[in-house]
């Protein structure tokens, strides 16, 4: 499975909240950012953790945010940032892409 | 009389075997009982994994701060590079991140504790509290602050949220007047806490 998104890429956490084990934190969910960095494909851990060895392979970003688009009253500089380990089907592309594409 | 002047004693632990501590004793029984381990293989993997310290890491920074080219193909694929240095990390995709002038790296894993336990060992009390989770994403520069790591503006503090597969190790800055220093001795400025990027090394 070839990746969606190129490092670059100017994504967005969905923001749902499925039952069961997940890998994302409440915190970053609805929040954008940028790929900083493509993994490689990982067994999805959402599904290994119930006993699935077979689990599909999804790729794996880390994806860069500014701390002060997750937390508006941040403390401290514009251009401190957070790096989170998002797994592809948590991302879909803003409007930003889509105007460019 | 008593013999021994009093001292805390820790209570004794005569609760029942909790669902996990049963599971875990029935499947290591049913693991030696069908040969596939012994009870001698088993200890002694505690014993390596007890052994693990922050000593390795330290020797993999070390290396860096003497060698360029080691500090280059070590930011480039960790994995290959520590395994260089004789230090298997097995399947974690070690992600080693670099402090330079103007930009300082911290981690956490705010899920839970992922630790790069191969070359620091055991993770910290507060590396896995509630607290350190939450606010290291939340405030990093009060809390490196509170550990006695006062950053400047100009520098990004950059946290890296450890939440999947990979594994990050800081690379900490070089001290200044260390030139002279073999990478025995280097090895020995670097603390645990500054690979975690929670302190700098002085």
């Amino acid at each position: 499975m070839s990746p969606r998104f190129e490092v670059g890429a100017s994504v967005r956490v969905r923001n749902v909240s499925p039952p069961g084990h997940l890998r994302t934190p409440f915190y970053i969910r609805g929040c954008q950012g940028v790929v900083e960095r493509i993994c490689g494909p990982y067994r999805n851990p959402e599904e290994l953790a119930y006993g699935n060895r077979q689990a599909d392979r999804v790729p794996l970003y880390r994806v860069r945010f500014a701390q002060h688009h997750i937390w508006p009253d941040y403390c401290g500089p514009e251009q401190d940032t957070v790096d989170v380990e998002l797994y592809e089907f948590w991302l879909e592309p803003t409007s930003e892409n889509a105007h460019a594409a | 009389m008593p013999h021994e002047p009093a001292h805390p004693t820790r209570p004794d632990q005569d609760a029942p075997l909790t669902y996990y501590q049963l599971l875990e004793q029935a499947v290591r029984e049913l693991l030696i009982e069908k040969r596939l381990l012994t009870a001698e293989e088993i200890r002694a993997a505690v014993e390596r994994m007890d052994a693990r310290s922050p000593e390795q890491g330290a020797r993999v920074v070390a290396r860096a701060w003497a060698d360029p080219d080691f500090r280059k193909r070590l930011l480039q694929n960790a994995p290959a590079a520590v395994a260089e240095l004789g230090i298997e990390i097995g399947p974690l995709q070690l992600t080693v991140v670099e402090n330079t002038e103007t930009v300082h790296n911290l981690v956490v894993c705010t899920l839970c504790s992922c630790y790069p336990r191969n070359l620091l060992g055991l993770p910290p009390d507060w590396y896995k509290s509630r607290e350190y989770r939450s606010r290291a994403v939340r405030e990093p520069r009060k809390v490196l602050e509170e550990f006695g790591t006062v950053l400047p503006e100009e520098v990004t503090v950059r946290v890296h949220d450890s939440t999947a597969d990979l594994r990050y190790l800081v690379l900490p800055r070089r001290p200044e007047g260390t030139a002279h220093l073999d990478e025995a001795a280097l090895a020995q400025r670097v603390g645990r806490d500054a690979m975690i990027g929670i302190t700098v090394p002085d």
